[in-house]
């Protein structure tokens, strides 16, 4: 059976007992993907359910009493639309702060007549190894005012010491120094060069900078819940961990009908912000796979 | 003769060092406009790295926040003691240790593999599917990681309770009961990120050259065989800095995803050093003793990635740096 599917050809015949083995190769892939899978289509099949079905445990797989109440309710909570605003607010300045001042140490670490670099990536890669911990950063943080600000989330964690280790390996292996050497000779500065040639050369690693700092700015919520205090400046993160994780929509004050009403909504809520928060990640996830993959790859090889 | 020798040499350790002052005085003047470009990421480094490190200096002192972190009294090692004589201690270290090595454990060999059976699949539609879906739930959140978790392993109307109900059990309260922490934890874990960390391995092996395959087949090397003699030591370098960097970083458990999983209930597994730092520091306001838990924190997991490289490169030829 599984023979048929292979496109290789094969010039030896292949035995029994390897035949076996591949078959048991497959069937324990597919059992992979079920595993994978399911949890997934749970979550999906549950939001597009009624109230009743899912407060109910109808829904095993595919959706029962199809409705789209979950996100009706969802999007028609003032929290939850603030704070999908405030994340895409905090992944668009973010992951533009990020990349630029990665681009701005990685590049001249990449260039062997930049005098000092070892010293200069030693400074950097050495706040991977070591750190003065929580509350030293939380004093900084503080002491420069930016508690409750939008600050707080787009500076003190701007800077990935891997992503720069990635870029700088990219530009090292991709802009050769006599590239650079000639362009000087042109007469061309290096804030030139790094601008007209080196990042039009550098598309791919600037996808991958790109979308690795959205994507952690997307999903953070602990710098959030360490530095920001009202609720209006909340990343949708936050929100989502008051609403799914503390339980904090239960209202009391209401009739027995009205509360159990509200109690099948809340259940069903919870199934569908699970939806609506990752949806931007994953729908973009399988156009951009191969960029990740490549920047893993990168990042891979020493430098 | 010997003076002359010596004068000699410093002569030479003079001209070196003008020529290194030489060298980067070049560079400055023809790299200046980089030089300018990197001031911003240094301060950053500055800023938010490395005053950090200076700041632990309160865990040596009683930090008052009227008197700052310079004129608050020294106190010597007090909030260490505090802290190792505290009950609490071998729990969190406990805790700590376990969750890691578990974690480890699980999420070290899996990605492995995943990569090996995913190399031997000839179909390249169903290779992709799968990596596709395995790699997919890597950019979830780990606030909607808990949140899953937290619905499919409810204990009235969770999924996995009611396939135990189906056959007959009672419902288990998952998160309730510590000694589910871990295995929640590291299983929650291995699903998120297996497919992702296969990745890496996947590339190792496709850089195989596939001639050892070919002279492998005429000998008559079952599919197994060549797993084990080509593929195996294909990937051993790659698997050792992995092992190397997931061993150093033993202590240093993510803060994030124990937090939102632990209750009252569970806290006896669940409660790791970061966890018991958060609480303390922000919620408990107590800054010293604080910073001098996370800082022996720091001091381990340093001590342990050195250690572990220098093991591993006696033994495997194999480091970081």
């Amino acid at each position: 059976m599984t023979t048929t599917t292979q496109r290789r050809r094969r010039p030896i015949q292949e035995s029994l007992g390897d035949k076996i083995f591949l078959g048991v190769i497959y069937v324990v892939l597919t059992i992979v993907l079920v595993i994978v899978l399911y949890p997934l289509i749970y979550i999906v099949s549950s939001s597009l359910s009624s109230p009743l079905a899912v407060s109910s445990g109808r829904v095993w797989l595919w959706p029962v009493d199809f409705s789209l109440r979950g996100y009706q309710v969802a999007l028609s909570n003032p929290q939850i639309v603030t704070g999908y605003l405030n994340s895409l607010f905090y992944t668009f300045f973010g992951t533009l702060i990020s990349v630029t001042l990665t681009v701005m140490i990685a590049y001249p670490l990449s260039r062997k007549s930049f005098y000092g670099r070892n010293v200069l990536m030693f400074f950097i890669v050495f706040t991977m190894l070591f750190s003065g911990g929580l509350i030293p950063t939380y004093m900084v943080v503080r002491d420069l005012g930016m508690i409750n600000t939008r600050w707080a989330l787009l500076i003190p964690q701007a800077i990935f010491v891997w992503q720069v280790i990635i870029a700088r390996t990219f530009f090292q292996s991709s802009i050769p120094d006599e590239l650079e050497e000639a362009s000087a000779i042109d007469g061309c500065s290096d804030l030139r060069f790094l601008w007209s040639v080196v990042l039009p050369l550098s598309k791919p690693i600037l996808a991958v900078l790109v979308l690795m700092y959205a994507v952690s700015q997307w999903n953070a919520y602990f710098d959030a819940l360490l530095y920001l205090k009202s609720v209006e400046l909340h990343p949708l993160q936050l929100v989502l961990r008051s609403i799914l994780i503390l339980n904090t929509t239960a209202s009391s004050n209401m009739d027995a009908a009205v509360m159990i009403e509200r109690q099948q909504m809340a259940e069903l809520l919870k199934y569908s912000l699970i939806v609506i928060a990752s949806l931007p990640v994953l729908i973009i996830y399988p156009f951009v796979q191969r960029y990740f993959v490549k920047g893993m790859l990168i990042g891979s090889i020493k430098g | 003769m010997k003076t002359a020798s010596v004068g000699q040499a410093t002569s030479a350790n003079i001209q070196r060092r003008n020529s290194q002052w030489a060298i980067a005085m070049k560079s400055i003047r023809r790299h200046w406009q980089l030089y300018l470009l990197v001031i911003p990421p240094v301060l950053y480094f500055l800023i938010f790295k490395y005053i950090p490190m200076t700041n632990a200096v309160i865990a040596f002192k009683d930090y008052n926040v009227v008197l700052g972190i310079w004129g608050s009294p020294w106190v010597g090692f007090k909030h260490f003691k505090l802290f190792f004589e505290n009950p609490v201690f071998w729990t969190l270290v406990r805790n700590t240790f376990l969750l890691s090595v578990s974690t480890i454990a699980v999420s070290f060999p899996i990605p492995i593999l995943l990569a090996l059976a995913l190399n031997e699949v000839g179909h390249q539609g169903f290779k992709r599917l799968v990596q596709l879906v395995t790699y997919a739930p890597y950019f979830i959140s780990t606030v909607v990681m808990v949140s899953m978790i937290l619905l499919l392993f409810a204990p009235r109307l969770g999924i996995i309770n009611q396939f135990i109900n189906m056959f007959g059990f009672r419902s288990i309260n998952f998160l309730g009961v510590p000694s589910f922490f871990r295995p929640i934890y590291v299983f929650s874990d291995v699903w998120q990120t297996a497919g992702y960390s296969a990745v890496i391995y996947l590339a190792a092996l496709s850089g195989i050259d596939p001639t050892l395959y070919e002279a492998a087949k005429v000998d008559g090397a079952s599919r197994l065989q060549r797993i084990r003699y080509i593929d195996l030591p294909g990937i051993l370098p790659t698997a050792v800095i992995i092992l190397i960097l997931s061993v150093g970083n033993v202590m240093a458990v993510g803060f994030e995803k124990v937090f939102l999983l632990q209750n009252p209930l569970n806290l006896s597994t669940s409660e790791v050093i970061s966890t018991y730092v958060y609480k303390m520091g922000l919620l408990n306001a107590n800054f010293s003793f604080a910073t001098a838990v996370g800082l022996f924190n720091s001091v381990v997991n340093l001590v342990l990635l050195v250690s572990v490289n220098f093991v591993a490169k006696r033994l495997a030829n194999a480091s970081l740096w």
